[in-house]
């Protein structure tokens, strides 16, 4: 018997959507038998991860509050990815909407108005645009790739961030604690149901997936966008201006994970901390991966990830397992998803010896 | 500045630079070769945690040295099954591999968090250790300064003077021709990865087992990804990635220069420097378009399918 | 005689026979069919260098060869005939080792051989020239050879550089052995790639359409060489679409159809009609002369006014002052081997790349050498790009989002919005009007056969009515029905008053669809005249470079032919008279 790779004669568009259900089938495969490996029932560990957390209401509140952030970032990165344009910096971007965010709401905190919310998510919508505006200059006049620099700012923008909190934004009264004073009800993001902690951030998720869908399927600059990702010398051939479309796509995935990160801060944390993100901004890549660039998609993969953070959580409390392995199933996640990808431009065929006609034996040397 | 400062900080900047100079090196063999691997940040973590504990359990530094190729090897295995094999995305499964790599190994190393191991310590060679300044910074180091100097030399030796070098370099530029004159390109690649996998490998048991000798969660801050930047920036030279290495290594130890200058300036924001030096230098190299395209190798990153 | 090719003939025992003594018989045309041709040859087989039977390589969706045989004699220029898509790659990478046959059988020197891999075709004796080449631009020329060999035959690059000196002042190809391959022009690039085979021991020289990348003066020298070749006994066998150059070179030919032999014959004996129709299993009008223009209006459309632009980059070309112009309802061919400034200048007028100066270029009267593509859409241009997967068109997008490509003036988007029911209908449009061959408008770009999406394009470019259209290389790799389509339309899209500019490496092409033309050579652009005052002898002259500069189209009568003209050339390709 013989395995033979071949190509399709045209990519699967089945395969496109099974291979991420694929994927995350592997991934529970494989941590079941890592839950083994780690002396748990593999059963045990597998519903202590994946529906424990969310057997309540408020685990399902929570779901929403930390795939809020995810949301945001992966609809931004879609975009990005969807041009070709290799943004790594969510991360970043986040981290310096929630740095400035906080800083315009220390501020302003002590302000009445109503505009003061309004400002204060601007203001980290700005931060994260702005964040994303080096890695699209130096990109678009300095042809330097986009991969390193972004992140370059995202190991640069955590370092501010921890400046910040253990210098000039440190809670004076704090105990010398590396953390900002608690933010005041001005500066606080609405909850969108009471008694949980969700809060409106998820809201403007999912109304960015709405716009980015109408962005990508119905207008010309998506059209653009998809051109200049799939084949850049079609996109210079038609005229596209390659440059508006980079300062575009990295622009606008600044500004929501800006938006991600002081959604954060006013939201659920309430303060500036040092650890405002655990790799949101990374694990968006995987979401925005997992999703098929989609906003459907991405915002099934971004419950998925949520569901993975809250189940590291939930093995550590109830299983004493090592938190890390949340980030271990991100990591597994993404690489089944690669694997999984090759069959939709590729199948196995699995040949027995007796399928071939005899008359071929005798060219056995030249047969191949 | 006094004379002993100076020495301080050349003898920190080669250390500092060691790191850098053994994943590097790895890098710079991979990327001549065609392969853009961006999950050297991976591969270093994995080393660092899987060197740091065998390391630690058998009381044997060498094996823990060995064992981080090993493992930097399996995690080049890895990215090789899906990209030579499977054919998937370079730059996504380099993403994939780091993620990969900081979780398995913040998984496997949290029993060993805080634990201490007397690393490698500095062997003095007689005679030029005594030179005054550079005896210090050159030929006062352990043992793994000397084997990165030695690796460095010979990848030198290897592309300057060798056929294998020079098949290298040819399937880099182009594996359809190499492929045509009959040059193993799928073989060439296969070990051309490992190798690098195993010096990243090497890179992260160098932080672990020699610079600050403990396992520590995303010890490596980064350090991957400015050894993939050090290569762009070294031009795809080997002797250009050894100046670099020490300059970046320079630009890490930048507070113990500005402390000995009497400067106080916060820690976090100094930590940023060789970040930020990085973005500089990919700025400096990389505004010539037409002259990064010549030195790059020119197939770097993207898929090869033989075909039939 | 030359020890190397000596050598290889100690280790066979057979005798050699040159072509020339074979009996006339076996040189007269055969149309029989595959199994008659071969009926006998199994017992004279060690008369054979190659003889193969029964060849079929199937790939998903295609029969690429359904039992081909071929048998080659030492000694002998075998032709491998065919329009592109018959499967001669096929056949050739077969008898290289490239790629393993599904059945058949091969014999070299009488033993039956599967050949392997293209390393053990080497081993026998056999040497290749792809029709793109496999040399490594940043090494030099014997670092390039070196690498082919194995090591201990190679020895050192000193000797070897010795040995390729010894080879290419024997058979005529100047090279210095220590040059980069990047600094090397296409012919300089074929002779490594001659000289690569002929280093090691070879008995069977395959070359895959080794005149295409030639300026005909460069053919002859060529066909000089392998001459030579063969006369000392090294069976070629030589893979070409171009009827005129078989003739002139091969002893016999085999001409494949559809990936099967549609009958072997004698080319010196046989019409290139004959051939012909071989080829394309029809008689099918080849090398028909349109009308020419009947405007006689002295306006210019498009005029290009000293256009002087630096290379780009180590690869690229630099154009210098370049000055032509083109007529409303008139069509200029511009000939030249690729890489001579074409793609430079297709840019440069489509506004891919700016040019230094607006007033290089003027379209009406407008300085347009500053504009962006899309503003020059806007005025009336479009342009057919050489690329065609890659450049006109995205592969992974369907046929409706590609012709949004180009076409989105055409009324297709509304305040940035898609209007997707004239998206769909703008395709539709263009492949009916263009007899496109898809699985309707939601076909992917690459799923398409290269004529067809290049009907696509054109028609894309066509219905969109501009004023001006720069085309390059209409019909590379195109099949004859569809060649004379898109020759057709653009005639057509003339007659309506457009002016069209046709870059092109065909000169038979140019020929039957310019009004006038000239050529390019090292960034420069020749005189250019109507094409019936003008040879295809001389314009392959200019693309050899001998051309004075004009210094306007002005001085073009006070050019004088260049002397020294081959007299191999004048034989070898036949000299095409226009008379209105």
């Amino acid at each position: 018997m013989k395995i033979s790779i071949e190509r399709r004669p045209q990519d699967s568009n089945l395969m496109k959507y099974l291979s991420p259900l694929l994927a995350v089938l592997l991934t529970l495969m494989a941590g079941g038998v890592i839950f083994t490996l780690q002396g748990q029932d593999p059963w045990t560990g597998l519903y202590t991860f994946f529906i424990l957390p969310i057997s309540d209401s408020y685990g399902l509140s929570e779901l929403g509050v930390k795939a809020a952030p995810i949301l945001l970032c992966a609809m931004g990165l879609a975009v990005c990815f969807r041009a070709n344009i290799w943004n790594i910096g969510a991360e970043g971007q986040l981290l310096m909407g929630a740095l400035m965010g906080s800083w315009a709401a220390l501020s302003w905190m002590d302000l009445e108005g109503i505009w003061v919310l309004p400002a204060v998510l601007m203001s980290g919508a700005v931060a994260g645009l702005l964040w994303a505006l080096i890695p699209a200059l130096l990109r678009n006049h300095f042809n330097t790739n986009e991969i390193l620099t972004t992140i370059m700012l995202n190991y640069i923008a955590l370092n501010l961030l921890l400046y910040a909190v253990h210098g000039p934004l440190k809670d004076p009264h704090g105990f010398n604690f590396p953390e900002s004073a608690l933010f005041t009800e001005a500066v606080t993001l609405p909850l969108l149901l009471e008694g949980t902690r969700l809060h409106i951030g998820l809201a403007f998720g999912l109304f960015a997936g709405v716009c980015i869908w109408v962005l990508m399927t119905k207008t010309f600059l998506g059209f653009q966008l998809k051109v200049i990702g799939l084949d850049v010398s079609a996109g210079h051939f038609a005229g596209f201006r390659e440059r508006r479309l980079v300062y575009f796509s990295l622009l606008l995935c600044g500004a929501l994970a800006g938006l991600a990160g002081i959604s954060e801060v006013s939201g659920p944390i309430g303060q500036l901390v040092p650890s405002v993100s655990p790799g949101y901004g990374y694990a968006a890549i995987i979401v925005a991966f997992l999703g098929r660039l989609h906003p459907i998609g991405i915002l099934l993969a971004s419950l998925l990830m949520a569901l993975v953070y809250m189940g590291g959580e939930m093995g550590q409390i109830d299983l004493g397992l090592p938190l890390a392995m949340g980030s271990l199933f991100q990591g597994m996640l993404l690489f089944f998803l690669l694997a999984c990808d090759f069959l939709i431009s590729y199948r196995f065929r699995i040949r027995t010896m007796s399928n071939q006609p005899p008359a071929h034996g005798r060219n056995a040397g030249v047969n191949c | 500045m006094d004379m002993d400062l100076i020495t301080n900080i050349l003898f920190a900047m080669v250390r500092t630079g060691t790191p850098l100079l053994l994943v590097a090196l790895g890098e710079l063999v991979c990327e001549k070769s065609g392969v853009l691997n961006l999950g050297q940040e991976g591969m270093m973590l994995m080393g660092a945690v899987i060197g740091f504990i065998a390391a630690i359990t058998t009381g044997s530094l060498i094996f823990g040295v060995i064992m981080s190729l090993i493992v930097g090897m399996a995690m080049a295995l890895l990215f090789g099954l899906l990209v030579i094999q499977l054919r998937a995305n370079q730059v996504a499964t380099g993403l994939a591999l780091t993620i990969f790599g900081a979780g398995l190994s913040a998984y496997v190393g949290t029993d060993y968090i805080g634990q201490a191991l007397a690393g490698f310590q500095p062997v003095l060679i007689p005679l030029l250790s005594d030179i005054p300044v550079l005896g210090k910074a050159l030929f006062s180091q352990d043992i793994l300064v000397y084997c990165s100097l030695g690796i460095a030399l010979a990848i030198w030796l290897f592309f300057r003077f060798s056929r294998p070098g020079l098949v290298v370099k040819a399937i880099g530029e182009s594996p359809h021709s190499a492929t045509a004159v009959g040059l193993p390109v799928i073989l060439t690649r296969w070990l051309a990865l490992l190798f690098g996998g195993a010096m990243a490998g090497l890179g992260g048991a160098y932080l672990s087992l020699a610079y600050t000798p403990l396992w520590a969660e995303g010890m490596t801050a980064g350090r991957g990804w400015i050894a993939l930047a050090l290569v762009v920036f070294a031009s795809w030279k080997v002797e250009r990635v050894l100046l670099g290495a020490w300059l970046f290594g320079l630009a890490s130890i930048m507070h113990l220069v500005l402390q000995g200058m009497g400067a106080s300036i916060s820690s976090n924001l100094l930590a940023t420097l060789p970040y930020l030096a990085t973005i500089i230098v990919l700025v400096l190299l990389s505004s010539n378009q037409s002259r990064s395209r010549l030195l790059a190798p020119m197939s770097l990153g993207k898929p090869y399918h033989p075909t039939g | 005689m030359n020890g190397i090719i000596k050598k290889n003939k100690d280790k066979s025992s057979e005798i050699i026979m040159p072509a020339s003594h074979e009996p006339e018989s076996s040189r007269s045309l055969r149309l029989e069919s595959t199994g008659a041709v071969f009926e006998n040859s199994r017992s004279d087989n060690h008369f054979y260098r190659i003889r193969c039977e029964g060849i079929t390589k199937v790939y998903p969706g295609v029969v690429a060869n359904d039992q081909v045989s071929l048998a080659i004699q030492p000694g002998e220029i075998h032709a491998l005939l065919g329009e592109n898509g018959a499967g001669k790659s096929t056949l050739m990478k077969i008898l290289y080792g490239v790629t393993q046959p599904d059945s058949g059988h091969i014999w070299f020197d009488g033993q039956p051989q599967p050949l392997k891999s293209p390393a053990h075709a080497r081993r026998l004796g056999i040497g290749m020239v792809f029709q793109h080449f496999s040399l490594f631009e940043t090494l030099t020329v014997v670092e390039n050879i070196a690498l082919s060999m194995d090591k201990r035959e190679a020895g050192s690059l000193k000797d070897l550089a010795r040995r390729i000196e010894e080879i290419s002042s024997h058979y005529g190809m100047p090279i210095d052995p220590h040059r980069h391959v990047h600094s090397l022009s296409t012919g300089e690039r074929q002779r490594v790639e001659i000289i690569r085979c002929l280093v090691q021991d070879i008995s069977l020289l395959i070359l895959d359409e080794p005149t295409s990348v030639l300026t005909p003066q460069e053919v002859s020298s060529l066909f000089a060489t392998l001459r030579k070749l063969a006369a000392e006994g090294c069976s070629l066998l030589f893979i070409s679409h171009k009827l005129q150059e078989v003739k002139a070179l091969c002893d016999r030919a085999t001409v494949l159809r559809h990936g099967k032999i549609a009958g072997t014959c004698d080319p010196k004996t046989t019409s290139t009609e004959d051939m012909a129709s071989m080829m394309v299993g029809s008689q099918t009008t080849l090398g028909q002369r349109y009308s020419f223009s009947s405007n006689k209006v002295e306006d210019k459309r498009l005029a290009v006014q000293g256009l002087t632009e630096a290379a780009l980059g180590d690869f690229g070309t630099a154009l210098q002052d370049i000055h032509f112009s083109v007529k409303p309802g008139e069509i200029l061919g511009i000939a030249g081997v690729a890489g001579n400034g074409q793609k430079e200048l297709i840019q440069l007028l489509s506004g891919e790349r700016l040019a230094t100066s607006p007033d290089f270029i003027t379209l009406d009267d407008q300085a347009i050498g500053k504009l962006t593509p899309g503003k020059r859409r806007r005025l009336g241009m479009a342009v057919v790009p050489e690329e065609r997967l890659g450049r006109g068109a995205v592969p992974d997008m369907s046929l409706s989002e590609n012709g949004l490509l180009t076409g989105f003036l055409q009324n297709l988007v509304s305040r940035g919005f898609l209007r997707q029911r004239r998206i769909h209908g703008f395709a539709n449009d263009v492949i009916s009007n263009f007899r496109v061959k898809a699985h309707g408008n939601l076909a992917d770009a690459k799923s398409l056969s290269g004529g067809n999406l290049q009907k696509f394009i054109i028609g894309r470019e066509i219905l969109q009515n501009p004023k001006l259209l720069i085309c390059a290389s209409p019909t590379w790799g195109v099949d004859v029905g569809a060649a004379n389509l898109i020759h057709q339309s653009l005639i057509d899209l003339r007659d309506k008053g457009t002016a069209i500019v046709v870059l092109s490496e065909d000169l038979d092409e140019l020929f039957q669809v310019s009004d006038r033309i000239g050529a390019l050579c090292h960034g420069k652009l020749s005189p250019v005249k109507p094409v019936t005052e003008t040879s295809i002898n001389e314009v392959g002259q200019w693309m050899a470079g001998v051309f004075t500069n004009p210094e306007s189209e002005a001085s073009e009568q006070a050019y004088a032919l260049p002397r020294g003209v081959e007299p191999e050339m004048e034989q070898n390709i036949q000299e095409k008279e226009f008379t209105p």
